[in-house]
């Protein structure tokens, strides 16, 4: 893992001297909030409906123990008691008073963490794969190319006052599990003729007006793409709507200009920036690899999982769900869910903080991840010691067998605790969670996103999910639209609104026609609910949603 | 013909603590919003509201509120702050923990 260097440490030590200062001038009335806002924003900290919340940045998504447990502390010590992870890989204190912020940021220092840029018109967290380094599938660790964005966007003087926010997500494989058409830009890293190098996909976003990204360019040698980036980022800072915060996003000035117009101003920008990039990064990027070397795997017997396995069927239907393949034998990626059933998604405890990080110390290589689905992820664990990790995670209220599945909900904190919110995300989730509990079909469906945002700003992904719910209020009261045949992986697509709204006391019922008309039509329990969306379209499930007497004469 | 005026309270958050406070009729801040003003006229909705984007240094974004009488004082009229008057709904946090 990346340990930050004494220019890094430095660096957040005297941001955190700053801040501490502006929050006492706040204070003490010489700076108005208007002054103070866009202070506050650029160190993460927002005002939310209940309190101040403090958005810490988990760069690419990775922790190791000390840095969870410094996570825990934070939420024992200046918040009630937990942290909430977000989409994108950050992690959210909702309760923090103003004077106490300059002391969890030191804290945060002590640990080499910020909350820089997770917020403002910025470059912000550069989030990836959260099986980065562990996925069987990878063609290449993508979180050195991400630590050299976040060192080079951090502070970025061109880039402090762009038109709006801006985000980049990598990945190193094929199979996206970062959502990168869903981002600003997104990088895929690939191999050519035996040369890594990235596709440059940009224009995606979700938000009021949803865009799948667009491929600005197949290949970008290695040594070219932070030139190239900051070319593309450069062309939009110019262009831009800034007349207009609903288009100043990068997908509207691509969608108004057209991809091959911003590629040939890219690529004049380029030529023009690309001399003062002299190799400085290059050697940067090495020395980031080299943290980044793989921990030394361990060969030993899995006799001990295949045993468990057939004995204990708890065990079974976690390790059948929970775990992703690995690529050092004998090893298991393990996901620990966050969303027990009924619980609030990507909400953990000091305690369960604190439990995982200890796991990750002695079973896992001392590496976390949080993903964009709002799990924690141990991704090198040895499979021997599965049996162990399970059996505390048990303990812990972690060990709950629904990744992927109908519970595994994306959901946004919504009218709960944000500012924007037009109507709640929290509540629907536990309630779905519950009733399909209840109804014990979570496996007979299997696999199946839904995504649940509380406003047009998508922070829940709504528009990528499989099923997909967005929380609007329509008259003061709170109003549910769902949207059908979203995907956020390599296969992205948006999904399609299925007709009008439901009150919060009819959404859930709702879901549930949708679900047994997916379990009526499907060829069988192998083909998914997106499947066979795309092989029916919107037909059967509009009539299950809306035509109630044609339901009930099915019964 | 006007619209008739819906009764206001001025609302905002505390500077240190970010909690939901509420204007009083004797110009306090308090945390209980039965304990607000409930405005019955746009002038003074004005007035009093001009009265707390003068407290920079107590609130920060203070603004107009609808809100309805009650015997015990004004209740909420949207959803967004009868949520502001409670707290979240998936813990018992917030002001209802003081209830």
């Amino acid at each position: 893992m990346y340990d930050y260097t004494e220019f890094d440490a430095a660096f957040v030590a005297e941001r955190n001297r700053q801040f501490r200062a502006q929050v006492e001038r706040r204070i003490d009335g010489s700076l108005t909030e208007d002054e103070f806002k866009p202070l506050r924003l650029m160190n993460g900290l927002y005002l939310q409906l209940h309190a101040y919340m403090l958005r810490v940045a988990i760069p690419y998504g990775t922790l190791n123990s000390g840095q969870m447990r410094q996570l825990a502390y934070l939420a024992e010590r200046w918040d009630k008691g937990y942290g909430h992870f977000t989409t994108r890989q950050n992690i959210q204190y909702n309760w923090p008073e103003l004077r106490d912020v300059p002391d969890m940021l030191d804290a945060l220092a002590e640990v080499g963490m910020h909350a820089i840029q997770t917020s403002g018109n910025t470059i912000r967290n550069v989030t990836a794969d959260h099986f980065a380094g562990a996925a069987a599938d990878e063609v290449a660790d993508p979180r050195p190319v991400a630590e050299l964005l976040r060192q080079w966007s951090t502070d970025h003087p061109e880039f402090q006052f762009l038109p709006r926010k801006f985000k980049i997500a990598v990945t190193g494989s094929e199979n996206d599990r970062a959502v990168i058409r869903a981002h600003d830009i997104g990088l895929q890293i690939v191999a050519r003729d035996g040369q890594l190098g990235y596709r440059v996909i940009v224009g995606g976003g979700l938000g009021r007006t949803p865009m799948i990204g667009k491929v600005l360019n197949d290949f970008v040698a290695q040594e070219d793409l932070l030139p190239y980036v900051e070319a593309v980022v450069s062309v939009w800072n110019q262009l831009g709507r800034r007349d207009n915060k609903y288009k100043a996003r990068i997908k509207i000035t691509v969608h108004e200009h057209g991809i091959d117009e911003i590629r040939q101003r890219v690529e004049d920008r380029y030529a023009l920036i690309r001399p003062t990039f002299a190799g400085i990064d290059q050697q940067l990027f090495e020395d980031i690899k080299a943290a980044f070397a793989p921990p030394s795997f361990k060969t030993a017997s899995t006799a001990v999982f295949e045993t468990a396995r057939k004995t204990d069927p708890i065990f079974r239907a976690w390790s059948d769900t929970n775990l992703a393949a690995h690529r050092a034998p004998g090893y298991a990626i393990v996901q620990v869910s966050l969303k027990a059933h009924g619980a609030t998604p990507g909400d953990a405890t000091a305690e369960q903080m604190r439990v995982l990080a200890d796991l990750a110390e002695f079973y896992g290589h001392d590496e976390l991840r949080i993903s964009h689905e709002q799990n924690v992820i141990l991704p090198h664990v040895h499979k021997s010691d599965l049996p162990s990790v399970h059996a505390i995670l048990k303990k812990h209220g972690l060990a709950t067998a629904n990744i992927g599945l109908i519970s595994d909900i994306i959901a946004c904190p919504g009218m709960d605790y944000c500012a924007l919110a037009t109507a709640r995300s929290i509540p629907i989730a536990q309630e779905i969670a519950t009733r399909f509990d209840e109804l014990r079909l979570e496996h007979e469906i299997g696999e199946l996103k839904i995504k649940i945002s509380g406003c047009i700003n998508a922070c829940g992904h709504h528009h990528v999910g499989h099923i997909g719910i967005l929380g609007l209020d329509r008259a003061g009261v709170e109003n549910y639209q769902i949207t059908l045949g979203g995907d956020h992986t390599e296969t992205a697509a948006l999904g399609e609104r299925t007709g009008p709204g439901f009150s919060a006391d009819e959404i859930i019922p709702a879901i549930e026609r949708l679900i047994d008309a997916y379990l009526d039509h499907r060829c069988g329990p192998e083909e998914t609910f997106l499947q066979t969306y795309r092989r029916l379209g919107m037909a059967p499930f509009k009539t299950a949603l809306y035509d109630r007497e044609a339901a009930y004469a099915a019964e | 013909m006007a619209k008739p005026f819906t009764p206001k309270i001025v609302t905002a958050n505390a500077l240190l603590e970010g909690d939901v406070v509420y204007l009083t009729a004797d110009d306090r801040w308090t945390r209980a919003m039965h304990e607000a003003e409930l405005i019955t006229d746009a002038d003074t909705a004005r007035l009093r509201l001009l009265i707390a984007e003068g407290q920079p240094e107590e609130v920060v974004g203070p603004y107009l509120a609808d809100a309805k009488p009650s015997p015990t004082g004004p209740e909420p009229v949207h959803f967004r702050e009868e949520f502001r008057r409670t707290g979240p709904s998936n813990y018992h946090h917030g002001k209802q923990e003081a209830l």
